[in-house]
């Protein structure tokens, strides 16, 4: 379709969007607010035009690409190369990411509307973007890493936008130190990676691994492990703090204190997905290690159940929806897990469209009620807020995976392939997947309903002062909300069970529960009428129904109910007291280390003992030696004969 | 006659430049001895640049030698050369020595001639040690950058300037003395020569290479400084001015460094060997003990100052672990830091210049008021944090991978410091820039200058020119750093 120029289409892609961010970010105080959005949108624009024409070309004309663009560097016989990889599972990413973006960026002109910082946003957000197609464009480990701590540095950037604000510079440096242990972790592997098949390269390091499935590592003396094992480990711990898992997650509902549109670009539509979609792309390393994919499942599901818990508990509108992300997030690993990476990434991308709505239908209901964002102050805001209403119920019907909406068929077909996994683990998340939909139901229809039903909770004067969001804003809700009916409808057969994905995944045949599920697949219409006859479907309605129950029907019954099991309801409002860990033993630990070191190590053993103490032994030789000066010639001369003599012996004995 | 003498016009250009500086006379024509010392830096830059144009990187053998008789009693010789290690060296030293003039430009009112001269006569003095093949001559610079290097402090720095300048001068002779005996000893076993090269090819025994190589230990160590000799360092750069902290650390410390490579492994290679492991241990002792001790500062140029031991750990880290990666790695950590260090010295000398305090809780909230030096300190403080994309990244990431081949916990320890330098580094960003403003002097700060901006922005240029494309960088040294490794395996023992 494009012919010899491709390679320049490709670089395009992420190319416009940076320039978007440029000129925003270094001419933005000339050219003014228009200027800046005008930019940063133009620019995501392109990336997304290219990114559909790339689709096409992908899926539908099958071109693949897989090339350098230039040698970053070269040390010892392998060179780093930065290069391009063009495949289906890339040109996936590429549409649901710069969409994605597209839409946030809209929404932004008007959510951001009076921020002295707009300008800086758009630049941000821009550079995001960039980030992110740099990390699903990559044909090689580096560059990898760069994308990786690239979008971490504007996650970063961003939750620290209002950096007036203690709780946002606090949650941004915990956001990046959590991340970078992650990074850790992956830098080791990718060390790892380079040092056991000298290169980076994806497609040299895929085709050698299968040969070195037996080799071992001797990481501490007398143990061997399988370095398949170990490598696939390092990776997925680097993919634990990007995509939340347990228990590097803790900093994603504190991410929360960033802006609305950039809590649902980043922390929960495309950048924390990294991981997932990383272990996708890394499905050729991690199908040869069982336990590897074990500890994916078991990660993963303790990731979907526990963090979904917690979501029942809270009050503030935007980290409902940030620990329900991190529960799906942990649906999508355990997708990985039992080798249905298809399916990982057909979750990532309904997850993508109707979690992105439903942060920005809350930034939404925050905007209008004047950058409110507890719960219990809302209630009753369906009638004011048509569009935003409409458009969560199908966000929430969506993430609770009712038939026929796209979260249905991604999330169905996840609890049908770790049904079907004989991987150890995959009983445990059988079960987990399974109670998870009631609790995501009822979490999600609990914000529902204290959001937009029941009685208005908030002062007079705001309530008069409701009102509907601005185009800007609903535009892109209904713009999300379309694919999130449709897109589950339209993909799955193509993703899941068809070939849509070609090699750009691999998947061992003892493994292939993807392909166990299409042999009882008969089209779209037999498998919602299946769901609706199903386990999963009766969860979610329950769910619903007692949401309905405790929130509108009897709304004094979670009182009651959280005085009953008051320890629990402790443990669930202090995280599982997991944060407190972190501040009081980790970082405070090392606090007291770092001064440890510094007074008694520096300042009294080495300057106190060492130094100065030196000095003193010189002064005091000194304060004696210096009666020897005494001025008097004979003294001298006595003196020089001594050490004549001395000298003298000396010679002598030696000839 | 001009290009065969070219390192002698890098070394002597400046010097020259310092003593016409001096004749300016007192500070009443203190704006024609900026513009000189400015011109005199920029042409030595330019110099410096021609050298790396001519610089052919295809060869391991010495380069623009130059090479007469000097103390002929004791053949002492003035011989001059360069190969693809100290190149980038001396164009690291052109290159930060022209900031520290602009940097200087309007903050030094007092005694301006000699602080100028000061540093113009240090530049010299520090591009022949990096270029020097005969020992005394490379002993000769090497204690000569004593004298300036004091002389800033002690003229131009703060309140504890005394103790601070006789413990660095104390510490940094003490070591150097050493290394002259060991130079004496080779002398005597290279039959009576200084020649660099000749001790290079010089048989010796076990024992004397274990005492030569602890005795260039003394000198380089300290320099550099290698942990449990490194307390003369932040003492040093609280005290020193801006301008001295720079060169201090974006390039006397390298000087440490370099000996490594041009003594240190090509004289006693057996030795290195067998102190590998000591040396790793200090060298990663110096990436987790002082990371954690950074975390603690409360003075941010004591931070930075125990951010440059640590990031020097991997320098060390990487020569001895004697292979391509973890050399080549080095090499480029000693560019990049010096890019780094010099840039977030100068970033906290633009903040003292207004506040006139070091103190991290005397700031907060600056990004409110300085929104285009904020971004500038951003850049610089996540390449400190070995940032992807910056030149931070390049030379830790190359030696993690060289330090993996020999031994898996060198490079998790050392790679700790992705956690630790995000975390000191990032902290005092966040307690500097971040936050709401609070204290009126705060409220009253003023954005960069053009001036500010000129010198900050060329460093950030260097720092992601490096990080994103440090191909031209290694390309320089593969060659030189091949004969090296080889050097380094060829046993000596008799």
């Amino acid at each position: 379709m494009f012919g010899s120029d491709i390679k320049t289409i490709y670089l395009a892609i992420p190319l416009a969007s940076l320039a978007g961010a440029i000129i925003a970010g270094m001419f933005g105080w000339k050219i003014g607010r228009r200027g800046a959005h005008t930019a940063a949108i133009l620019g995501v624009t392109v990336s997304f035009l290219l990114s559909l024409a790339v689709f096409k070309d992908v899926i539908i004309d099958g071109h693949y690409f897989n090339g350098p663009v230039y040698t970053w560097a070269v040390s010892g016989d392998i060179p780093f190369e930065i290069g391009l990889l063009v495949d289906p599972l890339t040109a996936v990413m590429l549409a649901v990411v710069t969409f994605v973006s597209l839409m946030v960026h809209i929404y932004t002109i008007g959510y951001m509307h009076d921020d002295p910082g707009y300008q800086r946003f758009f630049c941000y957000t821009a550079l995001f973007t960039f980030f992110m197609l740099v990390l699903v464009m990559s044909n090689n480990f580096l560059q990898l890493f760069f994308g990786w701590e690239g979008v971490g540095l504007v996650s970063y950037l961003l939750i620290g936008f209002w950096f007036e604000r203690d709780s946002a510079i606090h949650a941004n440096l915990k956001a990046f130190l959590v991340n970078r242990v992650g990074d850790l972790g992956f830098l080791l592997g990718i060390a790892l990676i380079y040092v056991s098949f000298e290169s980076l390269d994806y497609a040299a390091v895929f085709a050698i691994a299968p040969q070195a499935t037996v080799t071992t590592v001797e990481v501490i003396p007398g143990h061997e492990w399988n370095l398949i094992t170990i490598i696939c480990i390092l990776l997925f711990v680097g993919a634990m703090g990007k995509s939340a898992q347990v228990p590097l997650h803790v900093w994603l509902p504190d991410s929360m204190e960033g802006p609305t549109p950039i809590s649902a670009l980043i922390h929960a539509a495309t950048m924390v997905t990294a991981g997932v979609f990383m272990v996708a792309r890394m499905s050729p390393l991690f199908e040869l290690s069982d336990v590897a994919l074990s500890v994916v499942i078991i990660v993963g599901t303790i990731t979907a159940l526990f963090l979904g818990l917690v979501a029942i508990v809270q009050n503030d509108i935007k980290r409902v929806v940030a620990y329900s992300t991190i529960s799906q997030l942990g649906y999508m690993m355990v997708a990985n897990g039992v080798s249905a990476y298809a399916g990982a990434i057909f979750h990532l991308m309904t997850h993508a469209f109707f979690k992105a709505l439903l942060f920005l239908a809350a930034g939404s209901v925050i905007i209008a009620l004047h950058h409110e964002q507890d719960m219990r102050k809302m209630g009753g805001l369906r009638k004011a807020m048509p569009v935003t209403y409409w458009t969560t119920l199908i966000g929430a019907l969506a993430l609770c995976g009712v038939p026929p909406f796209a979260g249905y068929f991604s999330k169905d077909a996840i609890i049908e392939a770790v049904h079907h996994s004989h991987l150890p683990g995959s009983g445990f998340a059988y079960v987990a997947v399974m109670s998870g939909v009631f609790i995501t139901a009822f979490y999600t229809f609990r914000m529902v309903f204290m959001t937009f039903h029941g009685k208005p909770r908030m002062d007079e004067h705001v309530r008069q002062h409701v009102r509907e969001s601005p185009l800007v804003v609903t535009f892109p809700l209904v713009m999300l909300a379309i694919p999130s009916v449709l897109a589950g409808g339209m993909y799955i057969e193509p993703m899941l069970f068809g070939n849509l994905f070609g090699s750009s995944i691999a998947v061992a045949p003892e493994h292939a529960v993807l392909a166990e599920m299409g042999r009882d697949y008969h089209g779209i219409g037999p498998f919602i009428a299946h769901g609706l006859q199903a386990l999963p479907f009766f969860l979610a309605v329950a769910g619903i129904v007692i949401a309905w129950l405790l929130y509108i029907r009897y709304p004094d019954l979670p009182k009651a109910i959280t005085d009953k099991l008051a320890f629990l309801h402790t443990l669930l409002v202090r995280k599982y007291f997991l944060d407190d860990f972190n501040e009081i033993v980790l970082a405070a630990g090392a606090r007291k280390i770092g001064t440890f070191f510094w007074k008694v190590g520096d300042v009294n053993v080495i300057d106190g003992l060492a130094v100065n103490g030196t000095a003193r032994v010189v002064r005091w030789v000194a304060s004696i030696v210096r009666y020897m000066q005494t001025g008097y010639v004979y003294h001298y001369a006595f003196a020089m004969i001594l050490g004549l003599f001395l000298l003298m012996t000396f010679f002598l004995r030696l000839t | 006659m001009f290009a065969e003498h070219l390192l002698s016009v890098c070394i002597w250009l400046p010097i020259v430049g310092g003593i016409v500086v001096l004749a300016t006379g007192g500070d009443q024509n203190a704006t024609a001895a900026r513009y000189l010392g400015l011109i005199f830096t920029i042409a030595t830059f330019i110099v410096t640049l021609l050298l790396y144009a001519d610089f052919n990187p295809h060869t391991a053998a010495m380069q623009f030698v130059e090479n007469r008789p000097w103390i002929d009693a004791f053949s002492i010789r003035y011989h001059l050369g360069i190969d693809g290690i100290s190149v980038l060296l001396i164009l690291l030293t052109s290159f930060c020595t022209v900031l520290v003039v602009i940097a200087g430009w309007s903050v030094i009112q007092k005694k301006v001639g000699q602080y100028l001269a000061a540093f113009l006569i240090m530049e010299g003095l520090m591009i022949g040690v990096f270029s020097a093949l005969d020992a005394i001559l490379f002993y000769v610079f090497w204690e000569s950058t004593l004298i300036p290097m004091f002389v800033i402090i002690g003229l131009w720095g703060g309140p504890n300037r005394v103790y601070a300048t006789i413990k660095f001068f104390l510490y940094t002779f003490l070591g150097s003395v050493l290394m002259l005996v060991a130079f004496i000893y080779l002398y005597y076993q290279a039959d009576r020569t200084f020649d660099i090269a000749t001790f290079h090819q010089v048989q010796l025994g076990e024992n004397a290479q274990i005492l030569i190589f602890l005795a260039l230990l003394a000198a380089f160590a300290v320099k550099v400084p290698m942990w449990p000799v490194h307390t003369w360092l932040p003492d040093a750069h609280t005290e020193a001015p801006t301008g001295g902290s720079v060169i201090l650390a974006a390039i006397l410390l390298k000087m440490g460094a370099y000996g490594f490579l041009r003594f240190s492994l090509p004289i006693v290679p057996d030795a290195s060997h067998q102190l590998a492991g000591f040396m790793i241990a200090l060298s990663l002792i110096a990436v987790v003990y002082i990371g954690l001790v950074t975390l603690m500062q409360d003075d941010m140029k004591k931070l930075i100052a125990y951010s440059s031991i640590a990031h020097m750990g991997f320098v060390t880290l990487g020569f001895f672990i004697f292979n391509t990666q973890g050399i080549e790695g080095g090499i480029i950590q000693m560019i990049s830091h010096g890019f780094i260090s010099g840039a977030l010295f100068l970033c906290v000398g633009v903040l003292y210049d207004r506040l006139h305090s070091r103190e991290i809780k005397d700031y907060g909230g600056v990004a409110n008021r300085m929104p285009v030096f904020a971004s500038f300190m951003m850049l610089f403080a996540l390449a400190n944090t070995g940032l992807p994309g910056t030149s931070g990244f390049v030379g830790e990431f190359l030696v993690i991978l060289g330090s993996y081949q020999v031994n898996v916990w060198y490079a998790v320890l050392a790679a700790t410091t992705l956690v630790l330098g995000a975390a000191y580094t990032l902290w005092m960003y966040k307690r500097v820039i971040f936050g709401a403003v609070v204290k009126d002097s705060v409220a009253a700060l003023e954005d960069v200058t053009p001036r500010e901006i000129l010198f900050l922005g060329l460093l950030a240029i260097a720092v992601l020119a490096m990080g994103l494309w440090p191909f031209p960088f290694l390309e320089v040294m593969h060659v030189s750093v091949d004969h090296l490794l080889e050097q380094v395996a060829t046993k000596k023992v008799i």
